[in-house]
């Protein structure tokens, strides 16, 4: 087998590769016995889970109480909940993104760290999801706000932007969820036939929905692929338009503006590709997949970084632009205010951490540091999520009437829920690149394939096993 | 089976026996049974035996068989108990209903609050037999169908469950009847002595009754002492009315005859206790200006077509419930003429007031001028100087305006009025008298008569006195009726260390407060609402008190503790007050004439008559003596609400914003902007005030418009007993104040400690930040331009759809501006009608505040000496209301009315609609606010108004019930709801008539044509949400002459 060892920023796959090695290289970070794991995935995982348990004592202790434990008060109902709502929705977009447009898109380099992307997206949603359901006052009727026959013929009221979100949601976690299992059928089924354990190949046997990698399988798997990349193609830019919605509807200065699709829609897939450097950095190496993964993968992350932020550059100036040029004195002030009130301190780190810092991805040598993109894409995340924080906390917590200004101060208890959805995330993570095939085997044996300049270019003819 | 013997069957008790046994007194004192007191033997077993008669069975060891059929059966039995029906029980109707009595309908009831000596009239509201709510008596002279902010808190005050629920002696329960003895031989010792020995000291006493039953003692025990303490009584008034006209007499004020007001630091707004209610209409009623140009453009829906308004002849039904009894036809705003007066002869009364500190007299000045407390005096000897009263002499530096203000005075003759403040010197008040007098405005704008108390006294001198008379040992026996003096009497009085020195202490109160710690017996009292009892109003009209349900803790009146001193043995409430009557009415016909009074809430003909006062110039009257200078100067207040601490417990007050301060749950000592800067202390911060030798810690506020060089203490908090609520909370400012300096003192030092000291404020912000959700013009720039309010508004009225057609009701709110005098009334009388849960300080502070209905202040101009504004701001019911469009499950929708609904049942708590609510007046139940555990509470609550739960906005909703009640009756007589007929709690509460409701589709409303004046605006118009509630802009009056710039 070829050493692991990154071949640089020109190709997607590391020299020496062929059918056999691509696939025991992705099989084998499965097929590890435990104790042979890498340390360090052992403590990020402790350290995932414990985090996650703040979140069940977070949440028990929200039930209990109510939403008063969080620091939301009149006028500023909606805090970090909503803030880590729109984050975590946010950071699911790279993974749609990279499945389905770049499938599209036929890039090379979508190929490495798809599968990937789409769990992330996946847990994302997830704990995305959570939110909407905790943060209400009564959350044991969630379901009020579903479309269900209640007897008393009452129905969600359908001019509210958060039914259309619970609908946006909802299509957005069910798709992805589709989406990954279909890219992990083929690879399961390789675990399948690879697996020495009995009780492997019982688990990976049903998991693979009776995959036999014939012809026929393929040909309509391929075709099953692309629709569902094209369904899942205007989700990209759906759901964060209908997210954006929850603000741009309200008459509220701060959310009131046309300019929040696109805008939220860009911050998304730059939040999600932050997040997706943030993770693969430190996973390629504790698995040993540098030559999977290569600098062409991280920099091709970091050129969408680059570009998407500038589109979130310029929503941030066209937002003060026409905040000012409206002459609407209410829009006026709230950007004023944003700058020099008493949550100045947000927007000047928002913009340190979105814009001002980012801008050293032009750099190549940047881009090549595998340390400097790790450490930008915290910053970015940190200021995708403190953007949140502007347009939610900040917004409401001085509107109209000056008689009801108020100030937000967080809890222990909103932290302890958002750092317990951070563990929730991360320990679904750890567990996914440790137990799951992180890397789809399948189109890695297609790389290998085309790089070996093999006869048969089009999917259809790839090759169905490894062996 | 185990033989269980039956009981043994009682053998007779002799009964014969025991009758002789008792007789001798030989047997047990109490006893539980006749078994008992006769000692049989059976009972003596039955006491001896564990188990009694069956021991013997239980102790034989269990054998095999016996604990088979035992399972056995038990098992069957198990079995058999699910199969058993429930046994049937009857509910009865009443086989006779009680006259007038409607389960779900309300009664009221007349009677009236006593406060501070005097009383205000209320008709309390009777559910199934709970007083749930106090609203004024429109036949009451003080209250006019209006109240103030203590008369709503009454209720709870009454629910209290941290009320004194027993007799105790040393803090252990006992009896009344003990006490009684206890009583009844202190009198027989002191009846020795001709009652040397025995003191009463009671608070200011204005009820005939009481009055009757105190001469009673003071005759018959000639040394016994009657001592009165009440810590804002009326005695600087008396003194200054002594000093003047030779006696303590009774200035009734006439706000609605006067055309120029100077407050001499007099809040009489709100101050005044009871009277303030009856000022503050009467101030008010000049200031509803109508004129006779309408607003140009309407909105587009038009009035309906067709509409047949109903009767304008006012109608009076047997008074039982809102609908029917707001239609009763008094009390309403003035009726409001189609056409009002043409623009350029509007007018309204110009007010002067000088103050150290903004009240909300101050607010609704046209000139405020910022005086020291000590130097008001100064200031009206300058006027007195200045409008020509003799023997006055202007000293020092008179103040710029003075001369402004005396021409403006003298050309208002017998128009004018001059209010001294009840805060301040003798002096004061007798040169306000003298000039009053040398006005012209005695006999027209005041009228004086004897004082409404039974006894006026200097209730220091009498304080003094008994505590004197305490430490040389001359006191044996005191009986305290009401009060708190061991919290609140002056700090060199040393009131406890003489309360040590009395033999027999028995304190009636209805808490359990510091007093009482120091007290053997402590009685609870009967609040005025579980009480029989007489009182007199501001101008002497007596009120018969009636109680509304049975004493809920056996708590005794007053009087019935002084009838055990008066006569030979305890009289109930009811006789004494009735027989005082029977004996004093005059009528003829007494029952007949006792219904008359109880039904309508006064006595007829017990208004005193005016007096024949004449204010002769105090010449003698000595200047002020100056105090050690140096130092801040310190000024005690009362608390705007809480008063002076009687009221601690009461969550309602408790959580009442302070007009001025917008805070609540605490006292913070209040400092002006420029000693601020200069003593290095902002808002929050902890200060140490060191003033006659003792210091004080306590939190600071920067409070604009306050008199540099002044601090203001308010009384009230700091208590140590009295309830859950009220101890530990803020600071005791008793402590600083002694009989030499009541109301200000000077030599305060203030040094800044480290930390934060936290408040809950309710409004972060003071000003307007020229956004203009008030609008304000004087009478001649609003004569130039009528439209002033709306002139620069964009409308956008423009849509492509239709606008919705409301075919019958169409609700609408017009809040008045200028006669809003800031009480926050309407605040309270909203949490009692909805029941609006306290959420404390804590959660107040965060910004939880779950009001209704809040009285934004803002300050416009200086910091120094800012006007300042008040706005009501409730739910405006918006046409287009943002809140609606948002809610997911639609829990918040519109009727056909026009009301924006919220549905509890169906919300689900996103609380989008409060970030999309412009006017942020929606309340979430972050928490389990509502108090759902205790019982007392549960007698309280509005039976028409859900409680709600946690997880669910909440907000103003014009009190749909009242609205439901109205159409329900108008339905049964199949007829409209007439004009007035529904009056929402704040509108029925507010003293100043400030805000009107009715149906816009009439547009014979009174709401329709207030909407119609030129002077309409709304808040936020230019976003489109088209409101209800619409607002009056504020007009000021100043005087050319000393306006400024």
């Amino acid at each position: 087998m070829p050493p692991a060892v990154d071949p640089g920023p020109d190709t997607v796959i590391g020299p020496g590769h062929n059918f056999l090695t691509v696939t025991e290289r992705i099989t084998n970070t499965v097929f590890w016995p435990l104790r042979r794991t890498n340390k360090p995935w052992f403590y990020a995982l402790g350290i995932s889970f414990m985090f996650m348990q703040l979140l069940l004592v977070g949440a028990l202790w929200l039930f209990y109480k109510g939403v008063g434990v969080w620091g939301i008060i009149i006028p500023v109902a909606w805090g970090f909940a909503i803030v880590n709502f729109v984050w975590w929705i946010g950071i699911g977009h790279a993974g749609t993104l990279i499945s389905a447009i770049l499938l599209l898109l036929k890039q090379d380099w979508r190929t490495s760290i798809n599968r990937f992307s789409e769990a992330m997206t996946l847990f994302a949603v997830a704990c995305a999801g959570m939110f909407p359901i905790l943060h209400l006052g009564r959350p044991w009727l969630f379901y009020w706000l579903l479309p269900y026959p209640a007897s008393m013929w009452v129905w969600p009221q359908p001019r509210s932007p958060l039914v259309w979100d619970v609908f946006a949601v909802s299509t957005y976690g069910t798709i992805s969820l589709v989406f990954w299992y279909t890219g992990l059928v083929p690879d399961l089924a390789t675990m399948r036939d690879k697996a020495t354990k009995r009780w492997q190949k019982v688990i990976f046997g049903m998991l693979a929905l009776g995959w036999r990698g014939s012809a026929k399988h393929w040909s309509r798997y391929q075709m099953a692929y692309l629709l569902l990349g094209g369904l899942a193609t205007p989700l990209v830019v759906s759901v964060h338009t209908v997210v954006s919605f929850d603000f741009a509807i309200s008459i509220l200065p701060g959310w009131h503006t046309t300019i929040f699709p696109p805008y939220f829609v860009a911050g998304a897939i730059y939040s999600g590709f932050a997040m997706v450097l943030t993770l693969i950095i430190p996973a390629r190496k504790w698995f040993h997949l540098e030559d999977l993964i290569t600098m062409r993968h991280v920099e091709c992350c970091a050129k969408v970084m680059l570009g998407t932020g500038l589109i979130v550059a310029y929503g941030y100036a066209m937002e003060a632009f026409i905040s000012w040029y409206s002459g609407n004195p209410y829009e006026r002030f709230m950007y004023w205010n944003r700058i020099t009130g008493p949550y100045g301190w947000s927007y000047a780190m928002l913009i340190t951490c979105n814009i001002a810092i980012p801008q050293l991805l032009w750099i190549r040598r940047v881009r090549l540091n595998l340390l400097m993109v790790w450490l930008l894409s915290l910053v970015v995340n940190v200021g995708m999520w403190l953007e949140r924080f502007v347009i939610v906390v900040v917004s409401l917590h001085r509107d109209f009437l000056p008689s009801s200004w108020g100030m937000y101060y967080p809890t222990v208890w909103d932290w302890a829920v958002f750092v317990g959805t951070l563990g929730f995330f991360s320990t679904l993570m750890w567990l996914f690149v440790r137990f799951l095939p992180s890397i789809s085997i399948f189109e890695e044996r297609e790389v290998v394939h085309h790089l070996s300049g093999g006869p048969h270019h089009s999917p259809e003819m790839a090759p169905a096993q490894g062996d | 089976m185990i033989q269980i013997q039956p009981a043994t069957k009682n053998k007779s008790v002799d009964l014969a026996r025991l009758r002789e046994k008792l007789a001798q007194s030989g047997g047990p004192e109490y006893w539980k049974s006749l078994e008992e007191l006769a000692e049989t033997e059976e009972f003596k077993r039955f006491v001896e035996d564990e188990f009694a008669d069956r021991s013997e069975e239980w102790l034989k060891p269990a054998n095999r068989r016996n604990v088979l059929k035992l399972m056995g059966a038990s098992f069957a039995l198990a079995g058999l108990s699910a199969c058993t029906k429930q046994p049937r029980e009857l509910i009865v109707p009443y086989v006779r209903q009680p006259e007038e009595f409607t389960p779900g309908k309300p009664l009221f009831f007349a009677s009236a609050m006593p406060s501070g000596g005097m009383g205000l009239g209320v008709l309390v509201e009777s559910h199934l037999g709970r007083p749930t709510k106090i609203e004024g008596n429109p036949d009451h002279p003080t209250s006019l169908g209006r109240t103030n902010i203590w008369a709503h808190a009454a209720v709870l005050d009454f629910w209290d469950p941290d009320r004194a629920r027993a007799v105790t002696h040393y803090g252990d329960i006992g009896t009344w009847a003990q006490c009684k003895a206890e009583i009844m031989s202190a009198k027989a010792n002191a009846a020795l002595r001709k009652g040397a020995g025995l003191r009463i000291l009671t608070e200011a006493v204005a009820s005939p009754t009481a009055a009757d039953l105190l001469n009673t003692i003071q005759k018959t025990f000639p040394q016994a002492k009657w001592h009165q303490y009440e810590v804002v009584s009326r005695a600087g008034g008396n003194a200054g009315t002594a000093a003047a006209f030779g006696r303590p007499v009774n200035a009734l004020y006439h706000f609605e005859k006067a055309d120029v007001i100077v407050s001499l630091d007099s809040d009489f707004l709100t101050r005044l206790g009871p009277a303030s209610v009856r000022y503050a209409k009467d101030f008010t009623s000049r200031r509803h200006v109508m004129t006779d140009v309408q607003k140009k453009e309407q909105p587009k829906e038009n009035l309906q077509e067709g509409y047949q308004p109903g009767p304008d002849a006012p109608f009076r039904n047997q008074a039982s419930s809102h609908a029917e009894r707001d239609t009763a036809g008094h009390g309403l705003p003035p009726q409001v003429k189609a056409s009002g007066i043409p623009v350029d002869q509007v007018t309204q009364p110009r007010l002067y007031a000088v103050e150290p500190t903004p009240s909300n007299t101050g607010a609704m000045a046209d000139h405020r001028f910022v005086v020291k407390a000590s130097e008001v005096e100064d200031f009206t000897r300058a006027l007195a100087a200045a409008v020509g009263v003799g023997g006055a002499a202007a000293g020092g530096n008179a103040h710029p305006a003075i001369p402004a203000i005396a021409k403006d005075l003298q050309a208002n003759r017998g128009k004018c009025l001059v209010v001294p403040g009840e805060f301040q010197t003798p002096a004061v008040h007798a040169l306000a008298h003298a000039m009053n007098q040398a006005l012209g405005a005695v006999g027209n704008t005041v009228t004086y008569t004897d004082t409404p108390e039974a006894n006026p006294v200097d209730h220091i001198a009498s304080l003094r006195e008994l505590v004197n008379d305490m430490f040389n040992g001359q006191v044996d026996t005191l009986i305290i009726l009401g009060g708190n003096p061991a919290y609140n009497a002056p700090a060199d009085l040393n009131f406890i260390g003489a309360l040590n020195k009395v033999k027999l202490r028995v304190h009636v109160s209805t808490h359990l407060d510091e007093t009482a710690m120091y007290c053997h017996w402590h009685v609870p009292e009967a609040h005025f609402l579980e009480s029989w009892g007489d009182i007199r109003a501001h101008d002497g009209t007596v009120t018969v008190i009636q109680p509304l349900i049975e004493p809920l803790y056996g708590g005794k009146t007053y009087t019935e503790v002084l009838s055990v001193l008066a006569g030979e043995s305890e009289r109930t409430a009811h006789d004494l007050v009735k027989s005082y009557w029977a004996a004093n009415s005059g009528a003829g016909n007494f029952d007949a004439w006792w219904q008359v009074c109880l039904h309508n809430g006064t006595v007829p003909n017990t208004a005193l008559p005016a007096a024949n006062a004449t204010a002769k110039a105090p010449a003698g009257m000595p200047a002020q003596q100056q105090q050690g200078g140096g130092g801040l100067e310190i000024i005690f207040r009362p608390d705007p609400t809480i008063f002076d601490g009687r009221y601690a417990n009461n969550g309602w007050l408790q959580e009442l914003p302070k007009p001025l301060l917008r805070l609540t749950w605490a006292n913070p000592v209040l400092i002006s902007p420029k000693t601020a800067q200069h003593l290095g202390v902002g808002s929050m911060d902890v200060i140490e005030i060191d003033y006659n030798g003792r210091k004080v810690k306590a939190p600071a506020w920067v409070q604009p418009g306050q008199a540099d060089d002044t601090l203001v203490a308010f009384l009230g908090y700091g208590r140590t007993g009295g309830g859950k609520i009220s101890a530990g909370l803020g600071v005791d400012m008793y402590q600083f104040r002694t009989t030499n300096a009541l109301w200000h003192g000077s030599g305060a030092q203030v040094r800044k400690l480290s930390g934060v000291w936290n408040l809950a404020t309710v409004q972060h912000a003071q000003t307007m930040e020229e956004r203009k959700p008030v609008r304000v013009a004087t009478l001649a720039e609003f004569q130039k331009e009528p439209g002033f309010a709306t002139e620069e508004v964009i409308q956008r009225w423009d849509t492509l759809y239709p606008d919705y057609h409301y075919e019958g009701y169409k609700w609408g709110m017009s809040i008045d501006l200028n006669t809003c005098i800031g009480c926050v009334t309407c605040t309270i009388a909203c949490y009692a009608e909805n029941n609006i849960p306290v959420v404390g300080m804590e959660e107040t502070g965060k910004g939880r505040w779950m009001g209704w209905i809040r009285v934004d202040r803002y300050f416009h101009g200086g910091v120094d000496d800012p006007e300042v504004f008040f706005q009501p701001v409730t739910c405006m019911h918006c046409e287009n209301a943002p809140c609606e469009v948002v809610c997911p499950v639609g829990a918040t929708v519109h009727s056909a009315e026009g009301l924006n609904q919220m549905v509890y049942n169906r919300c689900v708590g996103t609380r989008y609609c409060s970030n999309n609510c412009p006017y942020k007046v929606r309340r979430f139940n972050f928490l389990l606010y509502s108090d759902w555990y205790t019982q007392s509470l549960y007698g309280m609550r509005n039976p028409d108004v859900t409680v709600r739960s946690r997880g669910v906005m909440e907000k103003c909703t014009y009190c749909i019930q009242r609205i439901q009640s109205a159409k329900i009756l108008a339905e049964r007589e199949d007829r409209r709801v007439r004009d007035g007929e529904i009056t929402p709690a704040c509108a029925q509460a507010c003293p100043g008539d400030a805000i009107v409701f009715g149906d816009i589709n009439d547009p014979h409303s009174r709401v329709a044509q207030l909407k119609a004046q030129i002077r309409d605006y709304s808040l936020l118009e230019d976003l489109n949400t088209r409101p209800r509630t619409t607002y009056l802009a504020r007009l000021r009056n100043p005087n050319p002459e000393l306006e400024k710039g």
